[in-house]
């Protein structure tokens, strides 16, 4: 059937270099690596204090991976090689329960409304979330933001019927950039880091329900050292000025 | 065939075959019939298999007449048309969400003028239509285009000649001939509108008996409840398989 063996030989080849490549990844470098997972909302600020932590330590690579909390949790649980977590929220972290070496607060977030810019249908207040005929998206109620609203709307007493509860922050942001919904509930930082792609409107109800970020080192981090000194620098002075540029509270 | 091509075939047929094993093997039995037949698990099925069935409809509707001009006619700039046709199957489902929402969506090419008359797609059920329609015709298109070319012109000439008209020829002649072909092209259809998932949650979003498919279920479940999510996979799962069994049997007919 193959008149060049040549081929089969190259194939071969192909494939037992393939499948040499997938179990030594970390081998063969002498730069120490710094796994971090953080939630989706710690995105910009953990970049920047990834690179202030590389750059104190000369020969490190800071690798940060960011996505839902709960999404983080299994991945952690599965066996993903991480050595430091950061959480939305206390409920994500609990999940982890030993594997979480020692869970120190670190930063807190309130809701705000995020609305298309110029906020076309004049939202002004919380419960004109609950108007008829306001297209609303939220955070499905399994994921921390949605959980917060869920919890809001208890406490608050109104009812908002979404157009649609959305798989994370960002899904819900995207929703409002595009101007498909008129307003959505994400965090207070986020609406920050939007910038002016959406028009804030921030409500007095928020403080009411206060979500708590803990950062901790995971149990067996190739990387305990290190891993323990990214947590002390997002504690540090300096790590909190970052997180309260970017409109985080203190936890 | 050289004996040795079996080695890495049976290592293809298990890597497809290990991860369904995977799957089947994590559903918790106990639980399995409670979780299937839950309000929301219910809720999400018919929705899924209402709008699979109606993108399916849609499919053959706006499918056969296109499969059968490009099968059937010659012009320039087909080939281009045919790439572009196909495009959907090779795009990242949530590119084509997002392609999807910047022409139905409020502020996009043509939901602009719709939101004006009051109508708007977007957060709809007729979005998750819209959307499992935009990425499964082309797979109703290429199957159909292939039994068209297979079955040829032949008895299509003959009906002209004993006076039929194109409409009955195309009715009476064309149409029963690739039968089978046009079976298998929307059982595939239909298959990939039920797992249809990227393309949805960009466009449509995700609101229980609205647009939340069995698939957006299943991908909101993982995290907080694996056990629905695993038990929902499964019945995907069998759906599939029953698909896939059903379009072989029409294509053996």
């Amino acid at each position: 059937m193959i008149k060049n063996p040549g081929i089969s030989a190259v194939v071969a080849v192909a494939a037992a270099v393939a499948l040499a490549g997938c179990g030594s990844s970390s081998e063969g470098s002498e730069d120490r690596e710094l796994t971090v997972f953080a939630a989706a909302s710690l995105t910009d600020t953990f970049t920047e204090l990834a690179e202030q932590f590389e750059k104190d330590h000369p020969g490190v690579k800071v690798t940060t991976s960011f996505g839902g909390s709960s999404d983080l949790v299994a991945q952690i649980e599965d066996g993903a090689p991480a050595d430091v977590f950061a959480s939305a929220d206390t409920k994500n972290m609990d999940k982890l329960g030993e594997l979480a070496t020692d869970p120190q607060d670190f930063a807190s977030n309130t809701l705000e409304i995020a609305t298309p810019p110029g906020n076309p249908a004049k939202i002004t207040a919380f419960q004109d979330l609950a108007r008829s005929g306001t297209k609303v998206v939220v955070c499905a109620v399994e994921v921390p933001c949605g959980n917060a609203t869920a919890q809001l709307e208890e406490k608050t007493g109104v009812d908002i019927e979404p157009v649609s509860e959305e798989q994370s922050v960002s899904d819900v942001l995207a929703k409002v950039t595009s101007g498909d919904a008129d307003a959505g509930l994400v965090y207070v930082t986020d609406v920050t880091a939007a910038g002016e792609t959406v028009t804030g409107v921030e409500f007095d109800e928020s403080d009411q329900v206060v979500n708590t970020y803990p950062i901790s080192t995971l149990d067996g981090a190739d990387e305990a050292d290190l891993a323990q000194e990214f947590v002390d620098l997002v504690l540090s002075e300096a790590g909190q000025k970052v997180l309260s540029d970017a409109g985080f509270g203190q936890p | 065939m050289p004996r040795w091509l079996w080695f890495p075939a049976a290592l293809a047929a298990t890597f497809v075959v290990v991860p369904l094993a995977a799957i089947i093997l994590r559903v918790d039995l106990a639980s399995f019939p409670a979780l299937i037949t839950s309000p929301s698990a219910l809720e999400a099925l018919w929705l899924s298999l209402r709008t699979a069935a109606a993108s399916t409809a849609l499919c053959i509707l706006l499918g056969v007449p296109l499969a059968t001009v490009l099968a059937r006619t010659d012009f320039p700039g087909q080939g281009l048309l045919r790439s572009l046709v196909l495009l959907p199957l090779v795009l990242p489902p949530v590119v084509s969400g997002l392609a999807l929402l910047y022409t139905f969506g409020r502020r996009g090419l043509l939901g602009q003028s719709l939101d004006l008359v009051g109508i708007q797609i977007t957060f709809t059920t007729l979005a998750v239509v819209l959307a499992q329609t935009f990425v499964a015709l082309p797979f109703l298109v290429i199957s159909l285009e292939g039994a068209l070319r297979t079955s040829g012109t032949r008895y299509e000439a003959v009906a002209a000649t004993l006076g039929a008209r194109p409409t009955t020829v195309f009715r009476r002649v064309t149409l029963p001939l690739v039968g089978p072909g046009l079976l298998s092209g929307s059982v595939l259809a239909f298959a990939r509108c039920l797992g249809e998932f990227g393309a949805t949650i960009t466009f449509a979003g995700n609101l229980p008996g609205v647009t939340s498919t069995m698939p957006l279920q299943v991908y909101l479940l993982r995290v907080d409840d694996p056990d629905a999510a695993v038990a929902l996979s499964l019945v995907l799962v069998v759906v599939a398989v029953a698909v896939i069994g059903f379009a072989r049997h029409g294509r053996a007919l």
